[in-house]
């Protein structure tokens, strides 16, 4: 007689006669209940559930043209094995994450199997958003960076850099040569810390648990000595519009030699661990592919293009902060794979810490911040004896600068690929409008071309190759 | 008579201002002649009328902009051009060249047609842009918010959209009778 979810509700809907279900009355929203609260006494449910769903963000069992090409990945070029025979019973849509220990964040990858091979995925993000974007709208320029240092955590000096040379542009302001170095030296230096970041989970994925160990290991120095440059391991906001937030500290020569001997010895040891690795290369060599023209396509860039073979690094193509006047190379792969990937990045630690051995060698004197009283608070010693400095000051951390009305797009070679962000100035102290193109949320929009076609087992290898930061996928 | 023809060609290539933003960009302001070609802060940046829009993109990837990188809609509230701004940039590698397209579509009807077609990268973006901005790609393949719930009412990215807050209850707050 009585349905078991009204028994669930207790004694409120005693009358039995229409119990006062919301539910919306589509197929699978049906199967969950709402969660309502129920209070003694009363007719009616004194807080009501509230549904949110992905429904239609989700894979279907039955999909048509080109949301079917999307999910197999074969919209630019078809390299797809057309031999699928099965009948209903091998296939499953399969739902990897989430939370999952292996997509690097909250990414939520639905896969359609028949049995071991994936015949279609989907990539389905968001479950980090925090509106970011207009979190941007409501701090001033001299905040701005301590909101987009926290969209890539793994890398958040690229983040800020962007952002200042985004407002630079359009303040017309010109950072002196002391700040373009240490902005080249952090910057550097938090791509190798990054990829080392990437070394230690793609190792551990895959079953190699000492590269875990290695990777962060050697990602420790690295990131001591940014806590004692900026007063943060991560989120470091060290970089600013107008230069940089402090000088660098005494003894930091001393700091980054011993930083890239660590480092070059680790990438040995890596390298001596991996290269001949059978079981290394059969995990990754001819797994997630992707070819030039998907790339370009997709708009991924970084490691993973280069990968593939696309010569492309904005540090040579649109150089920023005066990267142009070190020497690096930019290595390239030629079959796209998880192997290639893995290749590419131990080189470009490699490069990277050749430029930062040029930057200190090249550490020009000066100051580190611009000497624009409009955009850099005055020297503390100033203030007492100047009643300009005060005003500055004041004005500064109040209102903040104003920044002539125009928009600019500036991009920088993170360690994942094109950074960029589209600034858009009403001339007020605030962004009228911040868009982040962030490399990961066109890497992950690619997944379903590397991972269609190969098996189970793969996916963790490719996802972890593609090494998506879900912080700057969804914002 | 030779020379009266001649003329007004070269000044449409003039008023379009493609061949002094990059000599790549002159064969695109022949297809779509629409299109007005500038120079922003040293990066070049076309606006283009919404009827032309697909044609100018399917005038560029022929033209060596291969490389699609970035797609954001910007809300300009009270506009006379428009109120959104669709904003599309696009790489060249070989002319080593960024483009920065500029669509103007207004607020009563904020449709466009997707790029998805030409560049399958700008899926993704296009659904960025439905979702926190409200601007409707349309053919575009699967058109669903990305960041917010299905059921998530309105496009918080919009400037008319209220920011939103969350009650707080201060209890045993010293209440001034």
């Amino acid at each position: 007689m009585t349905d078991p979810s009204d028994v669930a509700h207790g004694e409120a809907p005693d009358n039995g006669a229409e119990a006062p279900v919301t539910a919306p009355e589509t197929g699978a929203e049906e199967r969950r209940r709402l969660h309502d609260v129920w209070m003694s006494g009363t007719e009616a449910p004194t807080r009501s559930g509230h549904f949110t769903s992905e429904a239609g963000q989700e894979m279907l069992e039955e999909e048509e043209g080109a949301v079917l090409a999307q999910q197999r990945g074969t919209l630019v070029s078809d390299d797809y094995l057309d031999d699928i025979e099965s009948d209903d019973d091998e296939r499953q849509i399969l739902n990897m994450g989430p939370q999952h220990p292996s997509t690097h964040g909250v990414l939520r990858l639905q896969l359609e199997l028949i049995g071991e091979r994936i015949i279609r995925a989907k990539p389905i993000i968001g479950y980090l958003h925090t509106g970011m974007e207009k979190t941007a709208e409501t701090l001033t320029y001299m905040q701005g960076s301590t909101n987009v240092t926290r969209m890539d955590y793994l890398s958040p000096f690229f983040n800020e850099l962007c952002f200042s040379l985004a407002t630079e542009r359009l303040l017309g302001v010109d950072v002196p040569p002391r700040a373009d170095a240490i902005r080249v030296l952090m910057t550097e230096l938090n791509r190798v810390s990054s990829h080392l970041v990437w070394i230690a989970t793609q190792g551990m994925d895959i079953g190699a648990l000492s590269m875990m160990i290695y990777g962060f290991r050697d990602r420790e120095p690295i990131l001591d000595f940014f806590e004692r440059t900026t007063g943060l391991r991560m989120n470091h906001n060290y970089i600013r519009p107008g230069g940089v937030a402090a000088d660098l500290p005494d003894g930091w020569r001393d700091d980054v030699v011993s930083i890239i001997d660590l480092v070059t010895k680790g990438v040995g040891e890596y390298e001596g661990i991996l290269n001949a690795n059978p079981i290394f290369i059969e995990r990754t060599q001819s797994v997630g592919v992707i070819t030039p023209e998907e790339c370009d396509a997709y708009g991924v860039t970084g490691p993973i293009a280069r990968a593939s073979g696309v010569d492309w690094d904005l540090r040579k193509a649109f150089p920023y902060s005066g990267i142009d006047q070190y020497e690096f190379k930019v290595p390239l792969g030629r079959h796209g794979d998880t192997f290639d990937r893995y290749i590419v990045r131990m080189e470009e630690i490699k490069q990277s810490l050749g430029i930062v051995a040029q930057v200190m060698d090249s550490m020009p004197d000066g100051d580190w911040r611009t000497g624009d009283r409009k955009v850099t608070p005055p020297p503390r010693a100033r203030i007492d004896q100047s009643m300009e400095a005060l005003i500055h000051h004041f004005k500064l951390f109040t209102g903040g600068f104003g920044v002539p009305a125009g928009e600019v797009y500036q991009a920088v070679e993170s360690p994942r690929g094109e950074l960029g962000m589209y600034l858009v100035s009403d001339g007020g102290t605030r962004p009228y409008r911040l868009h982040v193109r962030g490399p990961s949320f066109a890497n992950t929009q690619a997944l379903p071309v590397m991972l269609t076609d190969s098996l189970i087992a793969d996916v963790v290898a490719t996802l972890a190759s593609v090494d998506p930061v879900l912080g700057d996928v969804d914002r | 008579m030779a020379d009266d023809v001649t003329t007004p060609e070269e000044t449409v290539v003039d008023t379009t201002g493609a061949a002094s933003a990059h000599p790549a960009l002159a064969a695109v302001a022949a297809t779509v002649p629409s299109a007005v070609f500038d120079v922003v802060l040293g990066d070049p940046v076309a606006r283009v009328e919404r009827e032309d829009y697909l044609a100018l993109f399917e005038a560029l990837e022929d033209e060596g902009f291969e490389a699609f990188s970035d797609l954001c809609v910007v809300d300009y509230l009270h506009r006379e051009i428009g109120r959104f701004d669709v904003v599309v940039n696009l790489l060249s590698h070989q002319h080593k060249v960024r483009l920065r397209v500029l669509c103007a579509v207004p607020g009563n009807d904020p449709t466009l047609p997707s790029l998805s077609g030409v560049y399958p990268g700008a899926n993704f973006y296009e659904r960025e842009g439905y979702d926190l901005l409200g601007v409707t790609f349309t053919d575009h393949p699967d058109l669903t918010r990305i960041m917010l719930p299905e059921d998530w009412e309105g496009h918080p990215l919009r400037k008319d959209e209220s920011v939103g807050s969350v009650p707080v209850q201060f209890k045993g707050s010293n209440k001034v009778e």
